[in-house]
């Protein structure tokens, strides 16, 4: 159906990232073009409309220094392809493919469209395998699950780039033998963040195991759109053609769908709240959902997103439409960063949704489901009582409430609070665990069954 | 398919506009390219069609051709409907991925009931009877619990000249009706529009429950057969389990459930969870009388349009078997998203929030497709189809105008709030602002059905709940230790009905489902206790003593015991009878 690639120099308009050419034929919806300057600059563009003879182009690298009558515009018959390949591990490229860390280029094993089919949902298994990431407040009380999608949710200024970056070296699966790799898709970050994740990688070895994919913050925003596209592409050729368990790490989703809105301004489009588009949840859903596992293939992949809630606030359409989409949350606080604990993740508002599939006898241990509600409950009922002291005074505390004012803190220095480099097991969290519990009376622990108070309570 | 064909003009996302498709109608089906993308002609003027088009659109140009069906986007009815999961326009998503790939592709193509089963058609009338519209030809066992009935089509009235019993596909002439206009064949399949309402003999207003097992809801919101409900509620307040829970639990003969615009995960868990739980009352698995629309929300956005309308095109032909069928529909928020897009892309004068000016309506014609009514054909049979719809609204504000317009029209509202959820009390309905206006119908039939003081009780339940919700604010000034012994007895009463009745885990097999009966039980220990305690209060009784009882904490577990095993509620009655006359002082 593609016609015959034409060259036309009908460019009529230019606004923002868009281009208006008049007098095209066989150009259809989707299409990619080649824009050329006479003197030999090329850029890519993608045609957004057609409407009889006249299309208009959107300009990847933006429209700065076109000019209508000098731009010659080709276009190329095919959508926005990707070529992958296993070698792709290991390397750093941009939101289009194309590497960007002095390496040579890939040769491709397939080209494929990086809008991707969606999902049959019958096709899919239901995520129940545990992930370790290492980090306590996540593998035993908000447990990550293959196929699960697991948003974290973070402030400017809070350190979500370096919790992302370790649950990224750490992450694993516990059974043996199964390979584990990581896409790390940076969208709008600042050059010195990009320098921190690249340098964190080399550093620790984790880049052997990853395909990193950058668009800096003065980067192009329409490389901003496709980049997740592109890396959630490679993503699914890793695991579902070279069963790999892949973990897509999104940082952050914020400064991608500000390069939605401003896409959206510019075509005129009615906005939705707060100027982004109606649209916003349909776009957000075609990335996160691609999250998942196929029934009768071994590969799985696995999303955090990563975002910034302006002005911490949850209710922001960016997280509260994330979070509509995807299966929980992980919640980092500001005033437990501001104590100096390390990774500051609120515990009690936090979530996953997915967690009771993937854990337990044969996936954890048999006392995760029972810890986990003891220890959630425990720090709740702690906190509560410290909000009371603040309001009538720590006289007014009973001594039980003491006692789990005293739980509480220990629970956020000893449990919360691990290394940036502490990589802990499934076993040390629920001993850790164990230990906090034992500052309670047996008496205290309603939500673990007998048996394994009698199996794990610390003996004096 | 009419031989008419015209050519793409424009394309922007899923709206496309084609020129030349001479007499096509409004809401007719068209193919679009050569792909031959599913599309529906939704606006025309003068010789341009626009077309809304349910797959992706990339690859799609001007002077594409465009094909016109002659026919409105319709469903397929018939034998097969029962267990099988449908993309919004009715496509089968099991066919798709055994034929397709793990991945929906476009232009992918599937007839809707399997033409490969065989189904056994067993004859309910005899060759010379007058038949009309709605009467019943013959049956055929759909699945274990569902007995799928042959009908006259509507608009058809004739004599039946031929009719035996036979096995054959859905397309086997089962009836051959002689009518004004020449003979009839009839087939075990029916078309029939989404978009247009099955016609019915009258519509009635409900006269009965719809019982849940869900005890926040049967007791003090309660839902009737053929109502109309909403559940709001910000993210993670657990709307998606308590729509699960209807479509486990709800005592109606058919379920259709609609996933529109939700996450893929959760269709997932509905298709491996179904197959394995069994229906309370007869003990077959629940995906026996299910059927499944999942228009997971990145899947097209036009389909998940239509999904809404085709699960309840199919709701209504099971209704007109004369069957009780509910619908679920999560989210419908999703489903007006979807109306916002597209109209977006028809440059249309927005309304609140760029929706379209139309939603309110919209929303209401779907909603009032739901009703009790009495079915076509002679027999008179009474059905019914009820309507749970989920809201999502953004932020959890409940002004913005999806639940505005949905309130309008829905009977029942249970308001799930955030606050209740991040408290872990599950279902997070909040019992202060959420109603029912099937209050007095349900009321007037579970007074002779279960108990007769059952709405006193839950009358008194309800006045305790609200007073607590005062006495909690004057705590919050002064502390609890201000409060008055009967006031604070009043409050332990309350928590008591939060906790031992309100909370029901949808994880735990016992606590899943309770039956009316258990459910009065519980709630009336609950306020036995109170009474007594109230009244040993005033006799001298400590209030320490009363609500430390150890009895206390078996009526905590009473939500656990059998169905089976009911009389324990009597036992407990008495001990706590028992335990409460003990700490009164001696005389």
């Amino acid at each position: 159906m593609a016609a015959i690639a034409r060259e036309y120099r009908t460019v009529r308009q230019i606004t923002g990232p868009l281009m208006l050419v008049e007098g095209v034929e066989g150009v259809t919806y989707g299409e990619l073009a080649d824009i050329k300057r006479a003197d030999g600059d090329i850029r890519r563009g993608r045609v957004l409309e057609v409407n009889g003879d006249k299309a208009l182009v959107q300009v990847f690298e933006g429209t700065s220094g076109l000019a209508p009558q000098d731009v010659k515009i080709k276009f190329l018959g095919k959508g926005l392809e990707i070529g992958v390949s296993q070698d792709m591990l290991g390397r750093v490229f941009d939101g289009f493919g194309h590497p960007i860390d002095d390496g040579p280029s890939i040769i491709p094993e397939k080209y494929l469209n990086v809008n991707g089919d969606p999902m049959n949902p019958y096709a899919r298994d239901y995520p129940n395998e545990f992930i370790q990431t290492g980090i306590s407040t996540i593998d035993l009380l908000n447990t990550l699950v293959r196929g699960q999608k697991l948003p974290l949710f973070s402030g400017s200024g809070l350190p979500h780039s370096r919790l992302a970056a370790q649950i990224a070296r750490q992450a694993t699966v516990l059974k043996t033998g199964e390979k584990f790799a990581v896409v790390f898709a940076a969208m709008g970050i600042t050059f010195e963040e990009s320098e921190f994740f690249v340098a964190d990688f080399r550093r620790t070895g984790a880049i052997e195991r990853s395909v990193l994919f950058i668009n800096l913050a003065d980067g192009p925003p329409i490389e901003r759109l496709s980049l997740p596209r592109t890396a959630l592409t490679t993503a699914e050729f890793l695991a579902f053609e070279k069963n790999m368990h892949v973990l897509v790490i999104l940082t952050d989703m914020t400064n991608y769908c500000e390069a939605l809105r401003e896409i959206s301004a510019a075509r005129r489009e009615v906005p939705g709240r707060r100027g982004y588009p109606g649209y916003l949840y349909t776009d957000l859903s075609t990335l996160y959902e691609r999250a998942g596992r196929i029934k009768g293939r071994t590969g799985s992949i696995t999303q955090i997103p990563v975002l910034t809630m302006p002005e911490d606030d949850k209710t922001h359409p960016v997280p509260d439409l994330t979070g509509y989409i995807t299966e929980g949350q992980i919640i980092i606080h500001r005033g437990l960063h501001a104590q100096g604990i390390y990774p500051p993740v609120d515990v009690l508002p936090s979530l996953s949704r997915l967690k009771d599939k993937g854990i337990g006898e044969g996936k954890t241990r048999e006392d995760h489901a029972d810890v986990m509600n003891q220890l959630y409950s425990a720090y709740a009922r702690g906190k509560e009582a410290k909000e009371l002291a603040v309001v009538l005074g720590e006289s007014a505390l009973s001594e039980e409430d003491v006692l789990f004012v005293k739980f509480s803190d220990a629970f956020e220095s000893r449990f919360v609070r691990q290394g940036e480099d502490e990589n802990r097991t499934i076993e040390e969290s629920l001993r850790i665990g164990w230990e906090l519990l034992g500052m309670l009376p047996k008496g205290e622990l309603k939500r673990v069954r007998d048996v394994f108070v009698e199996r794990y309570y610390p003996k004096p | 398919m009419i031989s008419t064909q015209g050519s793409v003009i424009k394309v922007s996302g899923p709206l496309v506009v084609a020129r030349g498709l001479v007499g096509a109608r409004m809401y007719e089906m068209v193919r679009v390219g050569e792909a031959r993308l599913f599309g529906e002609i939704i606006e025309i003027r003068d010789d341009d069609y626009s077309i809304q088009v349910y797959e992706e659109t990339e690859g799609i140009g001007p002077g594409q051709p465009v094909w016109r069906t002659g026919e409105p986007l319709s469903v397929e009815l018939g034998p097969g409907l029962i267990r099988s999961i449908y993309d919004g326009v009715q496509r089968p998503l099991d066919a798709l991925q055994r034929d397709f790939g793990d991945y929906v592709v476009r232009g992918a193509e599937r007839p809707a009931l399997d033409r490969d089963r065989q189904w056994s058609f067993a004859p309910a009338v005899r060759v010379g009877d007058e038949v009309v519209a709605g009467d019943v030809l013959g049956t055929v066992q759909e699945s274990k619990l569902v007995l799928h009935k042959i009908m006259v089509p509507p608009g058809i009235v004739g004599k039946v000249v031929k009719i035996g019993a036979l096995i054959g596909n859905v397309d086997t002439e089962v009836a051959v009706l002689e009518a004004p206009k020449g003979n009839v064949s009839i087939t075990m399949v029916q078309r029939w529009p989404v978009r247009q309402s099955r016609p019915v003999a009258r519509k009635l207003m409900p006269t009965l429950p719809l019982v849940t097992g869900q005890r926040v809801i049967d007791m003090f919101f309660p839902m009737a057969q053929g109502g109309t409900a909403c559940v709001p509620g910000p993210f993670g307040s657990g709307k998606t389990v308590v729509q699960h829970q209807l479509a486990k639990w709800a005592d109606a003969r058919i379920i259709v459930y609609v996933g529109c615009g939700e996450r893929g995960n959760e269709m997932t868990d509905v298709l491996m969870e179904f197959p394995h739980l069994k229906d309370p009352s007869s003990g077959e698995a629940l995906m026996e009388r299910t059927v499944l629309v999942a228009n997971t929300s990145n899947m097209p956005v036009a389909a998940r349009e239509a999904s809404v309308f085709t699960g309840i095109a199919i709701a209504e032909y099971f209704r007109d078997m004369g069957y009780s069928v509910a619908l679920m529909a999560d989210s419908t928020s999703r489903w007006a998203e979807a109306m916002r897009e597209i109209s977006g892309r028809l440059e249309e004068m927005p309304g609140e929030e760029g929706y379209p000016a139309y939603l309110g309506s919209r929303i209401a014609s779907f909603y009032e497709r739901a009703g009790n009514v009495i079915c076509l054909g002679s027999d008179q049979r009474p059905a019914s189809v009820s309507i749970i719809g989920a809201v999502s609204p953004p932020g959890g504000d409940l002004s913005e105008p999806v639940v505005q317009a949905t309130l309008r029209v829905v009977k029942v509202y249970w308001g799930l709030d955030d606050k209740l959820a991040f408290a872990r009390h599950f279902p997070a309905v909040n019992w202060l602002t959420s109603y029912s206006l099937y209050q007095e119908i349900v009321d007037a039939s579970a007074d002779s059905q279960v108990a007769k003081d059952w709405s006193e009780i839950r009358t008194r339940a309800m006045t305790l709940l609200q007073q607590e919700a005062e006495l909690e604010e004057l705590v919050r000034l002064v502390g609890v230790d201000s409060l008055a012994a009967d006031d604070r007895l009043l409050m332990h009463a309350a928590r008591m009905i939060r906790e031992d009745f309100l909370h029901q885990n949808a994880f735990d097999d016992r606590d899943t489902y309770t039956s009316l009966g258990k459910q009065y039980n519980l709630l009336s220990l609950i306020l036995h206790y109170y009474d007594y305690a109230r009244t040993a209060l005033q006799g001298g009784a400590s209030l320490d003593g009363l609500t430390k009882l150890a009895v206390l904490d078996e009526v905590a577990r009473a939500k656990l015991i059998p169905e089976e095993a009911r009389d324990q509620f009597d036992y407990l009655k008495e001990r706590i009878t028992g335990d409460i006359r003990a700490l009164l002082p001696h005389t």
